[in-house]
């Protein structure tokens, strides 16, 4: 537990963090264009290819279609407020990705592979993501809509609920490692196996609740275009609309790097070590899995959601909170946790492998 | 609905995305059309030349749009345009007012006119959509709008179908067919 990280200079820490922002940016610019064509493939469809080589140029057409269309403020509006939202929702979802680790200390160019390296990392994390749902929260409060207030309640009630579950996965591995350090929780994976060999139904709850966090398909009730029209953002238009989506999709993205960081190792692999590499292909992966669950599953109901998340995932992450608290607690040996978690991976095979017979009530075909 | 469901479902999802877009990037590549699509009319000639059309203006009685004009004129014994008595001077159609419905093909006693594949009419004046008999006979190829491009670029008439025969009734229309010949 005393691995050492040494500091950039400040320049170099602006530097990087100018780094993240462009380059989020640019990815958010880019996963629009990749999530509509593999959307489209997987319905059969082309999808955009009219704009240069590929429709590359989409996102650069999309953005100037964003930038010139009409900003109309709504005339019910609270103006301050309803200008500040979408704002919070990028910055604060902007903050998060500055903790990843992408490679050992000093792979880049001689300096660290993350912007600031917080001993606080998980804490952090959460207190940011909890603050976004400020700019979703008050985006539906200052558009003076009905539509825009419902669908942000919608949202920050599924946000808060399934940040519970999301945070009680990840004190599992906190335990184990000892640390809140990302850093640290990497290393550690490095020396003893990846997390989620130890704790595998926090990685299922983690992965289900950052879905719903980045309120992507299961979960994306603050859209839910048949009940609200557009949910929270039904009053915004041209770039603040584009901010919002904008969030959403960096929400979208630094879940698909934090998955892999606490649970799937990071930036290390048994064989073939490289830096990034790993890293932007786990995080290749989740965006892909993510997008193919879009393509493929349909939306819960309101209240089946709340549901989902306050007695399933709930129960199920702390129970295996308790479970690793007292093997850490007797100091019991860590393979214990190993067995378990196998074995819940079993459980969840044979719950995927069962049929049971379709219970049919009332008369009728 | 069960896990084993959810799971199925994504194996189903996958295994179209590996699997070839039906869309047809039309204005790229043809659409392909059946063999009796209802397009723009062709009228057809015999096979020694002479047209079908006998100017009797029954597909005008028949047309429920309104659509179609027709004006005949005695033939030239000596030299004549159709295989009747009469053949028609004047042969419109209006194809802002045209349903594309075929009745004008059942009426027509001699089968001179019959509806073809062309159906790339989109044009900018409401005149320029009357089709005369200098823009329906059997050897035109492509629509007004088509013929004009094609005069202006220069190169031959390009249209958007593919067939995979031309029905016999278009006796000598020559179309895009799916072998690749013309």
């Amino acid at each position: 537990m005393n691995w050492s990280y040494p500091v950039d200079p400040y320049w170099m820490v602006a530097l990087k963090a100018l780094l993240v922002v462009v380059g989020l940016l640019t990815a958010f610019a880019f996963m629009t264009l990749i999530e509509r064509r593999l959307l489209a493939r997987f319905q059969v469809r082309m999808g955009p290819n009219r704009v240069g080589p590929f429709g590359l140029l989409q996102p650069l057409a999309d953005a100037i279609k964003s930038i010139f269309k009409e900003d109309i403020v709504v005339a019910q509006a609270d103006r301050f407020l309803f200008v500040l939202a979408p704002l919070i929702s990028v910055v604060f979802a902007l903050l998060a990705f500055g903790l990843i680790p992408f490679g050992p200390p000093g792979s880049f160019f001689g300096y660290q592979p993350w912007v600031i390296n917080l001993d606080l990392g998980i804490l952090y994390l959460f207190a940011v993501s909890e603050l976004a749902v400020y700019g979703i929260f008050l985006s539906g409060w200052a558009s003076g809509s009905k539509y825009s207030l419902l669908g942000s309640l919608r949202s920050s009630a599924s946000l808060i609920s399934y940040e519970l579950g999301l945070g009680l996965a990840l004190l599992a591995p906190v335990l184990l490692v000892g640390s809140l350090n990302l850093n640290d929780i990497v290393n550690w994976q490095k020396e003893n196996g990846w997390l989620f060999l130890y704790a595998f139904p926090a990685f299922l709850v983690y992965l289900i609740a950052s879905m719903a966090e980045a309120a992507r398909t299961p979960f994306d009730l603050p859209e839910a275009e048949q009940e609200l029209v557009g949910g929270y953002h039904t009053e915004y238009s041209s770039i603040k609309w584009a901010l919002f989506q904008m969030a959403e999709y960096i929400h979208f993205i630094t879940a698909s790097a934090l998955i892999p960081t606490l649970f799937l190792g990071g930036w290390t692999m048994p064989v073939l070590e490289v830096p990034y590499l790993w890293m932007f292909l786990k995080i290749a992966f989740f965006l892909f899995l993510f997008i193919w669950i879009r393509a493929t599953w349909f939306r819960l109901r309101y209240d089946q959601l709340l549901r989902f998340g306050w007695g399933f995932l709930f129960p199920v992450a702390l129970l295996w909170f308790l479970v690793t608290a007292l093997v850490v607690a007797l100091d019991l040996p860590r393979t214990y946790l190993l067995y378990l978690s196998a074995l819940s991976f079993l459980a969840l095979l044979g719950a995927v492998l069962y049929t049971p017979k379709p219970a049919r009530k009332g008369g009728g075909a | 609905m069960t896990l084993k469901a959810l799971a199925q479902s994504l194996g189903i999802t996958l295994k179209y995305l590996f699997s070839k877009p039906v869309t047809v990037p039309y204005p790229d590549a043809p659409v392909a059309l059946k063999p009796r699509f209802h397009g723009r009319h062709v009228l057809t000639r015999h096979p020694n030349g002479l047209e079908k059309c006998i100017g009797c203006s029954l597909c005008a009685a028949a047309c429920p749009a309104y659509a179609i004009y027709v004006e005949p004129a005695e033939n030239d014994p000596e030299n004549p345009v159709s295989a009747g008595e009469r053949y028609a001077k004047v042969y419109e159609i209006n194809m802002l007012r045209c349903i594309f419905c075929g009745l004008c093909e059942e009426a027509c006693p001699t089968g001179a006119i019959v509806l073809g594949y062309d159906f790339e009419m989109a044009d900018y004046q409401y005149s320029d959509l009357i089709y005369g008999k200098e823009d329906m006979l059997v050897d035109v190829m492509g629509t007004k709008p088509q013929r004009r491009e094609a005069k202006m670029t220069g190169k031959p008439v390009k249209v958007g179908y593919v067939v995979p025969y031309v029905r016999p009734e278009l006796e000598g229309f020559r179309a895009p067919t799916e072998g690749g010949k013309k």
